[in-house]
């Protein structure tokens, strides 16, 4: 034989899945949502996803490169989908800097000095969003209001989320009655056409966009699954109970970060848990803190910090929620 | 509804290229090399010297204790040579060398023996036919199969459960030969009942195979107790607890037997073997090969005697193809690799698999990405990711305790494996060192 021969133990086949097309994946799924961005956002929606890919990328190569002295893989699609997801969790009329900003701590802080890729233990897009939340909380809630086919950025009117009304409506004793003519239809808010962060506003798009990523199976069912239907039993209960303070389980699904959180964020396969028991606890804690948040915590919208405590609570989850072993508890009958 | 196993299982291409080719006879090679441990426990003892005189069945090597079987002389010839000789393994094993005497007919003819349905031993005499005619698991694991028949006093077994599922993608060893000889098959269950005196059976093949179903559904129409399961396609469908929990909803108890629930589990070809150790005097000197590979010119299933080398099969299939890379004995999910085409057919090989360069080269390996795939696929409950961890740093202890004996080495998790990261190679370096580990403690 001229060649040599490759000695090495089984399997001798691989499939054809690798950690490089499951993030494509990601990337294909997310475009629904940034095409109604585009639409809904105008140009404002291209430069803050443009800048946000760009600083990421750019950010990860200059770490990679000067920083570690190691291999620089930002080819690998993983802060590419960073990049695009806060871009997708910031308001459209954002300062160009402030992206920046973001995706410095998104790249450098969550996921770079973990050890990159596979080693963050934080949602990298989501430390960057509540960095910026919390630093300027102004501009980061300044929402352009949706204008269809809006083009200047400087003169778009802005107005607040269907969460930020309800919560300001009831804080001033407004009944649901009286602050349901002040948000959008639910219509427009299953469409897109609302208030909010560049990638969260159409259920629509994200919706498609789930649906692909469950058929390629990056995802499975449990933690979008389980998030929304505990949000909405949640929330269904206090709207039962006093349908004039609580919003309905659907404007709570439909509005703020609920979808993109459930398919996208949480879903991240880095910093979610690796068991299926394990991933539904996960769920069932981002979409109990997420409530709790929303109806009583001084913010309108939770979904980023619920899934930023539930990530820190992964270690823990994976330690008590392991698959049942073959053969551990014997049920079968021996005739 | 198919039967089939709860957790865990993948699904690879099936690639089944020889499954309507039927079983050609090999040419009588021109010598054998026998290893004396081609099954599992002790190796048997040599009892031939150089330049004897063998008959074709001759005992060459005696059972070395309980667990070891008989290897018996596959054709008739003269030792030449008593010799260390590289087998599958990669390591250098004593082998009988033997050639075949070309003038001697008894080597070349066809046997081809009538159906005979009539069972004229008693149960002990069956199992210890079994025993004398070097029996052993012909699915791969080589366990000398009298060792499981004589089952220990107040164990209760209830049902025999016939492996026919064949879950390695690619061969078609198992699946060629129940095509051809399914009631004599039939003929080597009710042997097995008779001799363990039970009255259930059941002959599991995976739904890939239908021709095989039907045909053993036809022929146990008219058997009583046994049954034929036609089992969901899923890899490792075929692993032994796995086909009882499928077939019977019973699950084996960690690192215990399918004994344990009354289960007694034989491969098709061992049944088949067993047949005609009992009704013909036969002892276990060919079996079923399947050679395959994409690139290969003219795939095939073959007659093969014990001791034939490698390259003699593939010669017959048209001779290695351009830029091959790596041969596999066995199937491509658990075969060993091999370095050589020197390497004897010994009683374990189910198939000879010859990869090209595209198909043998493993991906690179990246960092893992937490995705949980092989938590999914891994049909024992094991957490591979974290068991190689373990591995690598060296947390035997820790690895013990999250059940790293447990596995079954399918490859599942390797497979799944997004990143290509070499998940079983470390757990089984991870097993091996837990093994030391205990037996430095006693």
């Amino acid at each position: 034989m001229s060649q040599p021969i490759i000695i090495s133990a089984s399997p001798h086949v691989h499939s054809d899945r690798t950690s490089k097309k499951l993030m494509y994946d990601v990337v294909i799924a997310l475009i629904p949502a940034f095409l109604v961005s585009l639409y809904v956002f105008g140009i404002g929606a291209l430069i803050v996803t443009a800048v946000a890919v760009i600083s990421c990328l750019l950010f990860e190569y200059l770490i990679q490169k000067f920083l570690l002295k190691s291999e620089v893989t930002i080819g690998d699609g993983s802060a590419l989908i960073t990049g695009v997801l806060l871009a997708f969790n910031l308001p459209s009329g954002i300062p160009v800097w402030m992206i920046v900003v973001g995706s410095l701590v998104a790249i450098g802080v969550a996921k770079m000095s973990f050890g990159g890729l596979g080693f963050n233990i934080f949602n990298p897009a989501l430390v960057g969003r509540v960095f910026l939340l919390i630093s300027f909380p102004v501009q980061m809630t300044m929402w352009p209001t949706a204008v269809e086919n809006q083009t200047e950025i400087a003169d778009a009117v802005t107005g607040a989320t269907p969460l930020g009304i309800i919560k300001e409506g009831l804080m001033f004793g407004e009944t649901m009655a009286e602050i349901s003519s002040k948000i959008p239809s639910l219509t427009d808010m299953f469409m897109g056409i609302t208030g909010g962060s560049l990638g969260e506003v159409s259920a629509f798009a994200l919706l498609i966009g789930g649906v692909y990523l469950l058929i390629k199976k990056v995802i499975t069912w449990h933690i979008p699954v389980t998030m929304l239907v505990t949000m909405a039993v949640m929330t269904g209960i206090f709207w039962v109970v006093d349908s004039e303070s609580y919003a309905s389980p659907l404007i709570h699904i439909l509005s703020g970060g609920a979808l993109l959180g459930a398919f996208f964020m949480a879903t991240d396969l880095v910093t979610s848990p690796m068991t299926k028991k394990g991933m539904v606890v996960f769920a069932m804690g981002i979409a109990v803190i997420t409530v709790v948040i929303r109806l009583f915590g001084a913010y309108p919208e939770g979904v980023s910090f619920a899934i930023l405590i539930m990530n820190a609570l992964v270690p823990l989850i994976n330690t008590y929620f392991k698959p049942r072993r073959f053969g551990s508890k014997i049920k079968s009958k021996i005739v | 509804m198919l039967k089939t196993f709860p957790k865990g299982g993948i699904h690879p291409p099936e690639n089944k290229i020889t499954s309507s080719k039927g079983i050609k006879r090999m040419p009588v090679p021109k010598a054998v090399n026998i290893p004396i441990a081609q099954h599992i426990g002790i190796p048997a003892e040599i009892v031939v010297d150089r330049k004897d005189k063998v008959e074709i069945g001759q005992i060459i090597a005696k059972s070395g204790g309980f667990i070891s079987s008989n290897i018996h002389a596959p054709v008739a010839g003269t030792v030449t040579k008593i010799d260390k000789i590289i087998d599958s393994s990669g390591y250098k094993k004593q082998c009988i060398v033997i050639r075949t005497d070309a003038k001697n007919e008894t080597n070349f003819a066809e046997i081809d023996y009538p159906l005979k349905t009539k069972i004229q031993l008693e149960p002990k005499e069956i199992i210890q036919r079994i025993s004398d005619f070097g029996i052993v698991g012909l699915g791969g694991a080589t366990f000398p199969s009298h060792v499981k028949l004589n089952v220990k006093e107040g164990k209760k077994i209830d049902c025999l459960i016939i492996n026919g599922v064949e879950c390695e993608p690619y061969l078609t060893a198992d699946h060629s030969l129940m095509l051809e000889k399914a009631a004599e098959i039939v003929v080597g269950v009710k042997i097995l009942m008779f001799a363990l005196k039970i009255n259930n059976a059941v002959i599991g093949i995976e739904n890939n195979k239908k021709d095989a179903i039907n045909l053993f559904k036809n022929i146990v129409k008219t058997e009583v107790g046994i049954e034929v399961a036609a089992l969901k396609v899923k890899y490792p469908q075929g692993g032994e607890k796995q086909l009882v929990k499928s077939i019977l909803k019973r699950e084996v108890p960690k690192n215990g037997l399918p004994l344990d629930v009354g289960v007694i589990v034989h491969n098709v070809g061992t049944i088949f073997a067993v047949y005609e150790a009992v009704q013909y005097g036969k002892p276990l000197i060919e079996r079923v090969v399947t050679v395959t590979g994409k690139k290969l010119e003219n795939p095939a299933n073959f007659w093969v005697k014990i001791g034939t080398p490698i390259k003699d099969l593939i010669a017959e299939v048209g001779g290695l193809p351009e830029g091959t890379r790596k041969l596999v004995n066995g199937g491509p999910m658990m075969g060993k690799a091999i370095k050589n085409t020197d390497v004897p057919v010994t009683k374990g090989t189910s198939g000879i698999f010859v990869i090209s360069e595209e198909e043998a080269s493993r991906g690179e390996t990246k960092n893992c990405i937490r995705c949980g795939e092989c938590v999914f696929v891994c049909p024992m409950g094991l957490e591979p990711h974290l068991l190689m961890n373990l591995a690598e740093k060296g947390c035997y202890e820790r690895a013990s305790s999250e059940d790293i004996m447990t596995c079954i080495e399918c490859g599942s998790c390797s497979y799944v494996c997004p990143s290509h990261r070499p998940l079983l190679d470390y757990i089984r370096f991870g097993k091996i060192m837990v093994k030391k580990l205990e037996t430095s403690k006693n």
